[in-house]
């Protein structure tokens, strides 16, 4: 045998001072075009974001502990505003939507797409880069720049109340044009433009990257699961995103030229809003969890020490998922007045999103199936997640029920619902691929045990804030309500309970990080022994800085979960 | 606690009319029940006054309350007290809620068995079965199978929701503002507004805290009520869990559901879209009447009744009206 996979050992013994060769650090992390180092940026500020989109539902948990306001003139006055009974309330319809834009927008998708997709997509595919490194840094800084300019927006006035964009994450027409004449909401709306242009420009790179740089033999059905969910979410990201960006448009046309797209006095429609808005609105809500199925997959067959289960099922699963969210949109509108067989559709589509999504969930299990498993702090929280998103989309299934929904639409339910798939799927995918490829992007093993404490006080808390919201949804609690009737306060003062043991939770996890920079062993190529069969782990840790300068081959005898096998004897 | 119990068994035997076990004798005896209510009431006060609302009856249940069984009922949905409400409840409770709980419970017991069985002391050599088409087929065929049965309750729940109101019904029109109700009955030339009550004035009229109203929105029990909704600024919506209702309202647009109240009772609900500042601060409070009363109230808003023998008339379509929906129901199955 010539070059092939098995015995590719890539800058091992040659050329590593010069593939190592790093930019000065202004050059390096300012005009950066190394996809590692941009899934870097993007993992850091992700982090950075998490935080402040975090420290703003503890403000709101702190908030609903029990009934009456209490401290949002604490944070008016802090913010910069004047303390009143209006700007308090307002406050809390500012928080609302900076949380949830930040989450979506600036801590789930950079971590998933950004980060971990910058990162391991070319490792996996065997490519030195991403097709178009200097776009990439572009996305990267279109994000950062979008970010900036949403914290900037609480700063400005947002309607008479006082300052801030108080419109809700969903910006829905007409409080977010006539509803808030304050240029806050220009500025969320140009934050979502940025972010949403950073996120089309990455979405085309990633289809290019995964489309001609795969390195030779690797065939579409040998990429590993974790590429064909990029793939799959940066499908989606294109097509979805063009759409929120018109509907956008047309809002700050609305509110500043005079148009009328959806001001009935005018002709328009608010309802049309809500299309458009969902239109995007429902893949988003894919695109958020899609590379965390991804994750999933690598990370069970990893510690199971065996090939994913299904594997072309779990590959078309996600297709599937990825085109029929998008005929399911008005599921979110059950409410508006939609006609009755529009309603019939929208449940009978919605409720077909649960098989591709059982199919993955069987298949996980299969995966494991008689498996070797290893509780390793990735797998850990693999399984929490399968569970968790479990119980989130079953949850899913009731609300999909468009005459069920009818009680139950902007509810806590609906906040517990999707708590359940994003808070806990996501945020849960998220730290399991965390801590399985962190030891290969910094080259410093974290601690197990710290890990270990981090999953199980953040599955406690999240569980006890989130649970109990189920109660309260199927009682009546309406969403987006700083203030409550006294009959919802047991189950408030539990779910802020919950918060504060989520909190504690992140101690554990920022500790471990600063552990192992600090005092972390080098975990070689490959920590997690034969189950890890991808790319990535052929290379040392962290990889070096320009990878695959001679690409590695992936011959007809290898599957995709052989990328490497055992080296065979020399003949 | 009996009537809880009822309640229950009117649930139960809804749902088994639903699948053609039986037909009337559910909705019948809710319907009685209330009217002999209605009678009393009627008898013992003869004009308008304002009702004070049954305690734990259209509104949520405090856990803290101390009450026989509070914990459990604040677990689930408020009671119902519409046929539509208490059908979608049963879907929920008998349908919905069991199999999503198996469910879960399934994947949960499979991963402990993975866990337990595969673990690398329990199996040191893992498999490397990576295909099994039977399994894959049935993994997919019965979950199809399962949310068949969920969409043919769900399918008939949406036809029913979506029945018209008869020519004769009561017209309600609730026009959501920033940030109060107002409601308005063309048919009776009433234009009421609504105001939440402070947290002291609710507590002083024995209700829930910011769920209470001034004027609330007083309408007949167990007629047809055709409520519009739509909205003069910002988008609203209009619910009232204990009705299994909400419908938003929205400028421009005038939408319309039918509302059929099986008791009289007060019944609170929340503005349910997001409107701004006050958006948690502009609820619901329904007040639904025997007729009489409801005509008294009219009469004390300085509103007009219709003439004497179209009221007649009016009463005998009612009745006409629900029989049909009763026979509906019946021949539906």
């Amino acid at each position: 045998m010539a070059t092939t996979a098995d015995s590719f050992a890539p800058d091992a013994h040659h050329g590593d001072d010069h593939a190592d060769h790093k930019p000065g650090f202004f050059a390096r992390w300012f005009m950066s075009t190394n996809h590692k180092d941009i899934g870097t940026m993007y993992l850091i500020f992700a982090i950075i974001a998490g935080i402040v989109g975090g420290g703003i539902s503890g403000i709101m948990r702190a908030e609903l502990a029990e009934p009456g306001i209490q401290y949002l003139g604490f944070w008016v006055d802090l913010l910069g505003g004047t303390a009143g009974e209006a700007a308090n309330l307002h406050m809390w319809n500012v928080f609302i939507t900076a949380h949830g834009l930040i989450m979506v927008f600036f801590m789930v998708m950079p971590a998933m797409i950004g980060g971990f997709g910058n990162w391991f997509v070319p490792l996996m595919i065997g490519a030195p880069d991403m097709a178009f490194p200097r776009m990439n840094n572009v996305s990267f800084w279109l994000t950062v720049v979008g970010f900036f300019s949403l914290l900037f927006s609480m700063f400005v006035p947002g309607s008479a109340e006082g300052l801030g964009a108080g419109t809700g994450w969903t910006v829905y027409a007409p409080l977010s044009t006539t509803g808030s004449p304050g240029p806050a909401v220009d500025f969320a709306i140009f934050s979502l433009h940025l972010s949403g242009a950073g996120s089309i420009l990455g979405a085309t790179n990633f289809i290019t990257t995964i489309f001609n740089m795969r390195a030779p033999g690797m065939t579409l059905h040998k990429m590993p699961l974790f590429v064909w969910s990029v793939l799959v979410t940066a499908f989606l990201l294109l097509l979805a995103l063009p759409v929120l960006a018109a509907a956008i448009t047309m809002l700050l046309t609305d509110r500043n030229f005079d148009t009328t797209f959806f001001n009935p006095a005018g002709g328009g429609d608010p309802v049309l809003y809500q299309h458009l808005f969902w239109f995007f609105g429902h893949p988003e809500v894919y695109i958020m969890i899609l590379p965390g199925f991804g994750m999933i997959s690598q990370i069970v067959a990893t510690f199971s020490r065996k090939p994913v289960f299904g594997y072309l099922g779990m590959a078309y699963a996600m297709v599937a998922i990825g085109v029929v969210g998008f005929i399911v949109w008005a599921h979110h509108m059950y409410t508006v007045g939609l006609d009755v067989n529009t309603k019939m559709y929208f449940t009978a589509a919605t409720m077909v999103i649960a098989v591709p999504t059982g199919v993955k969930i069987f298949s996980w299990i299969a995966t494991m199936w008689g498996g070797s498993l290893e509780f390793k702090s990735p797998m850990v929280w693999s399984l929490g997640f399968i569970f968790l998103f479990t119980v989130g989309g079953v949850t899913g299934v009731v609300l999909a029920n468009g005459g069920i929904d009818d009680n139950l639409h902007d509810t806590y339910y609906v906040v517990a619902h999707f708590h359940y798939v994003l808070s806990m799927g996501a945020v849960f995918s998220m730290f399991a691929g965390f801590y399985y490829w962190f030891p290969k992007m910094s080259g410093k093993m974290h601690s197990e045990l710290l890990s270990h404490i981090h999953f199980w006080l953040f599955f406690i808390g999240v569980n006890v804030i989130f649970f109990p919201q189920h109660f309260l949804g199927m009682q009546g609690m309406p969403r987006r309500y700083p203030d409550y009737s006294e009959a919802y306060t047991y189950w408030h003062e539990i779910s802020t309970m919950g918060y504060w043991i989520t909190l504690v939770s992140l101690v554990p996890f920022f500790i471990n990080i600063g552990y192992a920079l600090l005092a972390g062993r080098n975990p070689g190529k490959n920590p997690w022994g034969e189950g890890a069969t991808t790319l990535e782990w052929t290379l040392p840790s962290p990889p070096p800085y320009h990878q695959f300068e001679t690409l590695p081959v992936i011959e007809d005898h290898h599957d995709y979960h052989d990328h490497v096998s055992t080296p065979q004897p020399a003949e | 606690m009996g009537h809880l119990f009822g309640r229950m068994k009117v649930t139960l035997l809804a749902l088994l009319a639903a699948f053609g076990v039986l037909a009337a004798p559910a909705v019948v005896s809710a319907q009685e029940e209330a009217a002999v209510e209605a009678t009393e009431e009627a008898a013992a006060t003869g004009g308008y006054e304002r009702m004070a609302p049954t305690p734990g009856k259209g509104m949520p249940t405090d856990p803290r309350s101390g009450e026989e069984g509070a914990m459990a009922k604040s677990l689930t949905f408020q009671d119902q007290y519409s046929d539509l409400g208490i059908y979608a409840l049963g879907m929920h409770d008998y349908i919905l809620l069991p199999v999503i709980t198996a469910i879960s419970i399934f994947v949960l017991g499979l991963l402990f068995y993975v866990i337990f069985r595969f673990n690398r002391r329990a199996n040191p050599v893992p498999s490397k079965t990576t295909h099994n088409t039977a399994i894959e087929v049935i993994w997919t065929i019965v979950p199809v199978l399962i949310l068949v049965v969920i969409a043919v309750p769900s399918i008939t729940l949406l036809a029913r929701q979506y029945e018209t109101p008869p020519e004769d019904a009561i017209t309600v029109k609730a026009v959501g503002y920033q940030w109060y109700w107002g409601y308005e009955y063309p048919d009776h030339d009433v234009e009421i507004v609504s105001n939440m009550l402070s947290d002291a004035d609710a507590l002083a009229g024995g209700e829930p805290t910011q769920m209470a109203v001034d004027n609330r929105m007083v309408v007949p029990a167990g007629v047809p009520i055709r409520l519009q909704t739509t909205a003069a600024d910002v988008i609203h919506a209009f619910a009232v869990p204990s009705l299994w209702f909400k419908q938003d309202a929205i400028p421009g647009r005038l939408n319309e559901k039918l509302m059929v109240i099986n008791e009289p009772g007060v019944y609170y609900g929340q503005c349910s879209e997001l409107c701004g500042s006050r958006h948690a601060y502009m609820p619901i409070t329904v007040e639904a009447l025997p007729m009489e009363q409801f005509e008294a109230w009219v009469v004390e808003q300085g509103g007009t009744l219709p003439g004497a023998e179209a009221e007649e008339a009016a009463a005998e379509g009612e009745g006409e009206a629900e029989g049909g929906e009763t026979t509906e129901v019946a021949l539906a199955n």
